[in-house]
């Protein structure tokens, strides 16, 4: 069973709770785009095998969008912040890399 | 204990060998294949002893006579998906590349013992896809038309035909009254090992190496080329090489540079206790999602939706057995009192279309079998017959579709109602 705190009301949900959204932090090409961008955009996902950036909705509750940063091996959350960012925070980061040695936050994006 | 046998070709299974056993204690049975150690190279090699993996390399050495030939397996063989699935054999599937894959596959199920000599218990008891809203009954009615195109035997049929086929429906339940199904008559169950178990041995008996306990955790190329992989007991070259891997192929694909439409997810399911038969056909609740069948030992095998995140684990959650066997409860209300003995896990390859990739791949040479999702056991003989002919001449009709270029392209084969709650 997955828990993840919900970072507007602080209330540990368990899965049930919440609503799965898939990967984080993708970016949208709008109109005009190539396909290989609109290809990645709707389909390509990083699937990886250790932490993971995921976006959830705590429906039976405040009902807003957050992230979440997983282990998808261990199942461990490292933490989970609020929708309105690009990447995620320097403290889940940190937190992360504390667990994770050699890890390191995709610089492209 | 009898020291370990070395092994031996064991011959044609049959009642005259059980006999002659029988009279001698049972003391001449031999290992069903053999456990090798790695060679330097191979002509072709694929990853991932399941059922597609096995069935392709089964198919390469029948019908391409294509031997040389190794498939490594990290853990046990038929130990993934293969193994913990619920058995369900259907192709009453909407698009035609589909039926024509699944209806391939289903075909060689019909004659999958003999062809192997080994029983794989194919069971064609029957398939129902229980239509509880209008929106089914549209859709199924559509889907049992397409079949009809597409010569796959499939069938629209009443409530009272659904009862009198599965008597232990209640059919007129307060939410979800069934208003009819989709009826594959020719569909059902097999035994998921034997079928790897019975490709496994005719592999081993064409001369090709099962290599177990040897994880693939690299892979080189020279020139584009794939040309070999690192594993965990050794390097091994290869001149072509397939992965076939369900949940775990965006790591494979990683390791040879390129992305996939994939995300992997648990897929559960359950059985219960034992009791007397009760049910002789296969029925899935797509709205309600879940679906029952009950196996040759009496146990209802028990299944419902996929999980919405990514996980590696192999485990199963309580928040599933409850949501799922609540979701059946109304429809079979016999299971209410039922006790659950056993529940897992296993880890399934997503797509966007819920449809499988058989395809090439950006690295020449490198083959690519995924995206089988929560459905692949039905579809084994069919996938290995077509990714052996697409990998030994480079093109295969029942493949063509599948390609990977299709998400680029946009030429989804969209079977998400198909798939319903799956399987
Ligand atoms: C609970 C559940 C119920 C299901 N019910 C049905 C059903 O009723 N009907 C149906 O048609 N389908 C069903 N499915 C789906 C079906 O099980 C799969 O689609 C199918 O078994 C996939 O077979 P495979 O050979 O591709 O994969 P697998 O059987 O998973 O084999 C892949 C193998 O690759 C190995 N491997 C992975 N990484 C490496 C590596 N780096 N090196 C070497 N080896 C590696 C794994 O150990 C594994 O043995 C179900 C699945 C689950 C989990
Ligand atoms: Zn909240």
């Amino acid at each position: 069973m997955l828990i993840l705190t919900c970072p507007y009301c602080g209330i540990r949900c368990d899965e049930t709770e919440l609503a799965p959204g898939g990967e984080a932090h993708l970016k949208r090409f709008g109109p005009g785009s190539s396909d290989e961008e609109f290809e990645d955009y709707l389909f390509m996902r990083a699937n990886p095998k250790g932490v993971h950036f995921e976006r959830w909705r705590h429906v039976h509750g405040c009902g807003k969008w957050f992230h979440a940063a997983r282990n998808t091996v261990t199942l461990e959350v490292y933490g989970t912040y609020p929708a309105q960012v690009h990447e995620p925070p320097q403290e889940i980061r940190d937190a992360i890399s504390a667990k994770v040695p050699g890890w390191r936050w995709k610089d492209d994006s | 204990m009898p020291p370990r046998c070395e092994f031996q070709d064991m011959g044609h299974y049959s009642a005259l060998a059980v006999a002659r056993e029988a009279f001698r204690d049972h003391r001449g049975w031999q290992r069903v294949w053999k456990s090798p150690e790695p060679r330097r190279r191979y002509d072709v090699i694929i990853v991932g002893a399941g059922g597609h993996g096995l069935a392709t390399a089964y198919y390469l050495g029948k019908n391409h006579g294509i031997t040389n030939v190794a498939v490594l397996e990290k853990g046990w063989l038929g130990g993934g998906n293969t193994g913990r699935n619920t058995t369900i054999i259907r192709s009453n599937y909407l698009q035609d590349a589909s039926a024509a894959i699944y209806e391939k596959a289903r075909a060689l199920y019909e004659t999958l013992s003999q062809d192997l000599n080994y029983n794989v218990m194919f069971s064609p008891r029957g398939v129902m896809m229980l239509a509880q809203t209008e929106h089914e009954v549209r859709g199924y009615r559509r889907t049992a038309h397409a079949n009809a195109l597409q010569g796959v035997e499939t069938e629209f049929i009443e409530p009272g035909r659904v009862k009198e086929l599965c008597p232990i429906i209640e059919v007129r339940g307060p939410r979800y009254p069934v208003l009819g199904a989709l009826w594959q008559p020719r569909g059902g169950t097999a035994r998921h090992d034997a079928v790897a178990w019975g490709y496994a041995r005719r592999c081993s008996e064409m001369g090709m190496d099962i290599i177990q306990k040897c994880e693939v955790t690299g892979m080189r190329t020279s020139g584009g080329e794939v040309s070999r992989v690192v594993t965990t007991r050794g390097d091994i070259d290869c001149g072509k090489l397939g992965i076939v891997v369900a949940g775990h192929s965006g790591h494979l694909a990683e390791m040879a540079g390129f992305r996939l439409p994939v995300e992997s997810v648990a897929l559960q399911a359950l059985v219960s206790e034992p009791v007397k038969p009760c049910m002789d056909v296969v029925v899935m609740a797509n709205t309600v999602h879940g679906y029952m069948s009950q196996s040759d030992k009496g146990e209802m095998v028990i299944g419902g939706g996929a999980d919405g995140f990514i996980n590696y684990t192999q485990r199963g959650s309580f928040s599933h057995i409850e949501e799922t066997v609540r979701a059946l409860v109304e429809t079979f209300p016999m299971i209410s009192r039922l006790k659950m003995l056993r529940h897992w896990g296993g880890i399934v390859d997503m797509t966007g279309d819920r449809s499988p990739i058989l395809s090439r791949t950006p690295v020449r040479n490198l083959f690519i079998n995924c995206g089988w999702g929560t459905g692949g056991f039905k579809a084994i003989p069919g996938s290995g017959w077509g990714f052996a002919e697409l990998m030994a001449k480079g093109e295969s009709p029942l493949c063509a579709e599948f390609g990977l270029d299709r998400f680029r392209e946009g030429r989804f084969i969209d079977e998400s109602v198909a798939a319903g709650v799956a399987h």
